[in-house]
């Protein structure tokens, strides 16, 4: 083993429901300031309930230890590198923690009157405008919960805009490297995806559109750089071609944290698109969510934006339900105000200078993993990448080794793994996003278990095929818990 | 690293770009600030809201105790800082602590299925609309006009662009409850779903055993909604629903403006391959002990594209944790007392007001005003209360009334201002 | 390796047919799930469902793939494995066999002239392979 992990005794832990005993408490109420009201009385007698049967009874020290337990079988970005291409796995600073945890924000109630939420939409007021800013676009939704909630979205107000000139068109072009988000947002939104081939660098060609983008289709859905990490290079003829063919142009921008303050997806073309403000902006990822799916616009979509909108009005902001042509609510309230808190702390923290300086750090790690591993393991393409960098597994796989073998061995050498087989246009794909907040330590030590690794499926590939070794739980069967699925915990029969 | 790569400058990493895709000025922001300035800024921000005052609004998002063994867990970086638990071996705690969220949901609703969550309240339940469609092979939707009109407003968006029509069913004047009788009238043969909240906007405790019997008659399914999740300490589990969607917002989730929240969906097993977003299975490792996964995956949009049960990925996983760690606490007693505390003090204020409606209620209610809600607001504002929601922006007939939620966190000398303010 | 039943009659999309009068009973082949791995659920049409030659009548899914099933012939579903549906493995164990999918009822037995023979099958999984 090299010098980032080594083992370690960890604490086993039971389910609560199995450390539950009657009687045990961890909560406190005080003493009621009213006079009690009989549940039977105020409700009838048919609409209460019984007890919970099952709920847990534990006291508040096990409960503490019980979720710490949980946590120390996690692996986080605090712990180390996180290299998921296309998740954009960077360091979550806690300042962005502490001010969305300030009282005033934090129990601030979306209802309560505007004059008294002055604060919050003047945070709001400003991302949108930064955002605005950073992508080139015009006016900016924070409403969408998520990247693909931003997608949905995005391509809702595609539809709108297209219905309004008469024709809303049938089918939305989606090339064979998007995320899986893509082609079905474009169902959810009523239309028929259809795959865009890409050429042998990873890039899509004027040719293949020219020949695709016919009078059917509503929108093209590219994600820039692609899911290869490749710029492409034809973007704004894309762009003038979809235009020309009354057809729009939206952008994923999961990748946006290989353009942010280098190149603006306004001025290249697009017409509508989608940011992660869990990826790009630094919110943490909190095991699988919350995000924010912020959608950004150019100016004739404005109408048809989700309501409410936020104005300025005598001085002051107020939020516009008076939209007669938008498509309506996403979302209730407006939006995941606390993540937007994160996002706008991270932007100021940086500004401009910043946030593009971030920009090229992330991209250079990319190019320094990409450089010092391909000697090792088979680059996806010839072309030129940004932020991350993809590798296929053909090499090690002449050894029976896989992409998943080689991500499962990586956790020995105390790594998260990288994203495994995606995109699927690259057989069996190892898809690298180091960030730009990993250091050059962590990267050599990164790029040393990846060589490692090449070498063990070569000489010993036994040994990666059956990683880890060296965790509390070993592959786990997701053959059988997807055959007969096990989704919750019930009382053993026999046991009380 | 530049010199290992064999470049001279960051800039020379994106000349290969099209050179007129490239900015060429600055980004036209403030300059980068230091941790105290940023501080500094949000809590200036912070101020402009209303702090220290007492609170009566509810409508979705409920002012709850929060324990705080909540934050001390959540704000762990184990938690707070890992990705989505894909990779089993080493996100066992994510896993575990998401299997036991299924398992309380299912335990609180009388489901046998949860998910993982859902963006919140709203989108759950035009998500559970949109399965409703997909195991019926039906496309209309019957929406109680007693769910919460932002939700409503949601279900409506997706509605329109998936092409499925939706009716809204009235309520009875009197008692604030579903008119069965229309319901009736509007559940016909291409009814996918009837979705129905309970307790309602209004507060009111609706008869989900009615409304399922009208829904199955005509092979719909009924969709139950909660809004305030601490009800579901006290009141009979929404069994005879096909699938409930909730907002998990009051198991000590903060307001925080409205999100992030957590919604979620349950139903039964035999709808399991028809429930959008992840769910979490058990299985053993290849040692034999037990351990979780992430399962069912081939629901998802990352496999099944086009063809997915929603384009879910990314969901409120720690914000469930929040709602984990609450139910934990409290547990199936401090549950119960929590929930008759709500009902004592929400009953409390109710008996001192005029209220519209007839019907059961938890801990919210309709009042009505002696005059404009907005006065009656006004007043009590200037002694330090938040009060209630005007209802005219929502219900035009019920313009001069304005929900009112008690909660735990509800002071008696602070309802007695709002009695007061609403008797003058 | 796996033996393909010469009775059998064989799809490019790796079905399998068995023709007794104007029945038939289908399945995927040896090659088909070995190419799926560990198959977890086998999503099968009610009986008296019609379907067309070349169409889906089916999907059956591993852990992080789905597959159509495609239909040799046309015809009604008049018979589908309830077995399956809580045994999947067993589309992995004996796809040959008993994991048979449905039985249909030919409506033109004249398109089994479209099928591969077992050598023909077997050519082309060396072709493809």
């Amino acid at each position: 083993m090299n010098g980032k992990a080594r083992t370690h005794v960890s604490q086993n832990e039971p389910l609560l429901f199995e450390i539950s005993s009657p009687g045990k408490r961890a909560w406190q109420l005080p003493p009621l300031d009213v006079p009690p009201a009989d549940p039977a009385e105020a409700l009838g007698p048919d609409r209460v309930r019984a007890e919970i049967a099952g709920f847990p009874e534990v006291s508040e020290v096990e409960a503490l230890r019980h979720f710490t337990r949980l946590a120390s079988w996690n692996y986080a970005i605090d712990l180390g590198m996180y290299p998921l291409g296309s998740c954009t796995m960077k360091y979550n600073p806690r300042i962005n923690e502490a001010v969305a945890n300030l009282e005033g924000l934090l129990w601030a109630h979306p209802y309560q009157p505007e004059s008294l939420a002055q604060g919050c939409l003047e945070i709001m007021a400003a991302l949108e405008a930064a955002l605005a800013e950073i992508t080139g676009m015009d006016a900016v939704t924070l409403q969408p919960a998520a990247g693909a909630h931003g997608e949905l979205t995005g391509l809702f107000l595609i539809r709108a805009l297209l219905e309004s000139r008469g024709n809303p068109r049938r089918k939305v072009l989606v090339p064979d490297s998007a995320h899986g988000t893509n082609p079905a947002s474009v169902t959810m939104a009523g239309y028929v995806a259809e795959n865009v081939p890409s050429c042998e660098r990873g890039m899509m060609e004027l040719a293949t559109l020219e020949r695709m983008v016919t009078e059917d289709v509503a929108a093209l859905m590219v994600t820039n750089p692609n899911t290869l990490g490749v710029f492409e290079q034809e973007i704004t003829r894309i762009a003038e071609l979809l235009h020309e063919r009354g057809a729009l142009l939206y952008m994923d921008g999961a990748n946006m944290n290989a353009l942010a303050g280098i190149a603006r997806p306004g001025d290249f073309g697009v017409d509508v698109l989608h940011l992660n403000l869990h990826k790009t902006f630094s919110t943490p990822h909190g095991g699988g969510g919350p995000g924010s799916g912020p959608v950004a616009v150019k100016r004739i979509f404005e109408p048809f934006l989700p309501v409410p909108r936020l104005v300025r009005r005598d001085n002051r902001w107020a939020l516009d339900y008076d939209r007669p042509q938008s498509i309506g609510r996403v979302r209730a309230f407006y939006g995941n105000f606390g993540v937007m808190v994160r996002a706008l702390a991270y932007i100021m923290a940086h500004g401009g200078e910043g946030l593009r300086k971030a920009t090229l750090d992330a991209v250079l790690n990319a190019a320094y993993v990409r450089k010092r591993l391909e000697p090792y393991y088979e680059p996806a393409t010839t072309a030129p990448t940004l932020h991350e960098c993809v590798f296929s597994d053909v090499r090690q796989a002449r050894h029976g080794v896989r992409t998943g073998d080689i991500a499962k061995r990586l956790i020995d050498y105390g790594f998260h793994p990288y994203t495994v087989s995606f995109p699927l246009i690259v057989r069996g794909a190892l898809m690298i996003e180091p960030t730009e907040t990993e250091s050059k330590l962590e990267l050599d030590l990164f790029v040393e278990a990846m060589i490692r690794i090449a070498r063990e499926a070569e000489e010993d590939p036994e040994l990666v095929r059956t990683a880890p070794h060296h965790t509390r739980t070993s592959r786990v069967d997701e053959a059988a818990a997807a055959r007969r699925p096990v989704v919750r915990w019930r009382p053993q029969p026999g046991c009380p | 690293m530049l010199a290992a790569l064999g470049l001279n400058s960051l800039e020379d990493l994106v000349a290969h770009l099209p050179p007129e895709v490239l900015l060429r000025r600055p980004l036209d922001l403030p300059p980068g600030k230091s941790e105290y300035e940023i501080a500094g800024w949000f809590r200036a921000r912070a101020e402009e809201n209303a702090s220290a005052y007492a609170c009566f609004l509810g409508a979705g998002a409920y002012r709850h105790y929060r324990p705080v063994l909540v934050d001390v867990i959540a704000s762990r970086g184990e938690f707070l800082t890992s990705y989505t638990p894909y990779q089993a071996e080493i996100s066992q705690g994510t896993l575990t602590a998401i299997f036991e969220f299924q398992t309380m949901i299912c335990q609180l609703t009388g489901m046998e299925v949860a998910n993982a969550s859902m963006y919140d309240g709203s989108t759950a339940a035009a998500e559970a609309a949109l399965m409703a469609a997909r195991i019926t092979g039906r496309r209309g939707i019957v929406v109680a006009r007693t769910l919460h009109p932002e939700y409503r407003e949601v279900i409506r968006t997706y509605a329109r662009f998936a092409q499925m029509p939706v009716t809204e069913s009235a309520y009875e004047p009197e008692s604030g409850n579903l008119d069965l009788a229309d319901l009736e009238a509007r559940v016909g043969e291409d009814t996918a779903a009837v979705l129905v909240q309970s307790p309602n906007f209004f507060g009111v405790v609706e008869d989900v055993r009615a409304a399922a019997e009208i829904a199955h008659r005509r092979g719909a399914l009924l969709v139950v909604v909660f809004t305030e999740a601490v009800s579901l300490g006290l009141l009979a589990p929404p069994a005879d629903a096909d699938i409930v969607a909730g907002e998990l917002q009051s198991f000590a989730i903060p307001p925080s403006y409205g999100g992030p929240y957590a919604g979620v969906i349950a139903t039964r097993e035999q709808h399991i391959r028809q429930i959008p977003g992840r769910l979490v299975g058990e299985t053993r490792d290849t040692r034999g002990r037990r351990a979780y996964c992430l399962t069912l995956a081939t629901r998802e949009q990352h496999i099944r594209r086009e063809k997915a049960t929603s384009n879910i990925c990314t969901n409120q996983a720690l914000v469930a944790l929040m709602a984990t760690v609450f139910m934990t606490v409290y547990g199936k007693e401090g549950l119960r007392q929590l929930a008759e505390q709500n009902l004592a003090k929400a009953h409390y204020l109710a008996r001192r007001v005029s209220r519209r409606f007839s019907g059961p209620f938890f801990n919210e209610f309709v009042a009505v005003c002696p005059r404009a809600p907005e006065a009656v607001n006004q007043t009590l504002l200037e002694k330090g209360v938040i009060g209630g929601l005007p209802l005219g922006r929502f219900y035009p007939e019920l313009d001069g009334c304005m929900l009112l939620c008690a909660t735990e966190m509800s002071r008696r000398e602070h309802m007695d201002l709002v009695a007061e303010a609403l008797a003058s | 390796m796996s033996t393909y039943p010469e009775n059998y009659l064989y799809t490019k999309e790796h079905e399998w047919i068995l023709i007794e009068n104007d029945t038939g009973t289908v399945g995927i082949t040896y090659h088909a799930q070995k190419e799926l791995g560990d198959i977890v659920f086998v999503d099968l049409p009610k009986p008296g469902t019609v379907v067309e030659r070349g169409k889906p009548l089916g999907s059956v899914e591993s852990v992080k793939a789905v597959s159509d099933i495609y239909a040799p012939v046309s015809g009604e579903v008049i018979a589908v494995n309830e077995a399956l549906a809580t045994a999947p493995e067993k589309l992995n164990q004996d796809p040959h066999g008993t994991a048979w999918l449905v039985k249909l009822r030919l409506r033109d037995p004249a398109e089994a002239s479209q099928l591969l023979s077992a050598s023909d099958y077997r050519a082309y999984l060396g072709v493809e392979g």
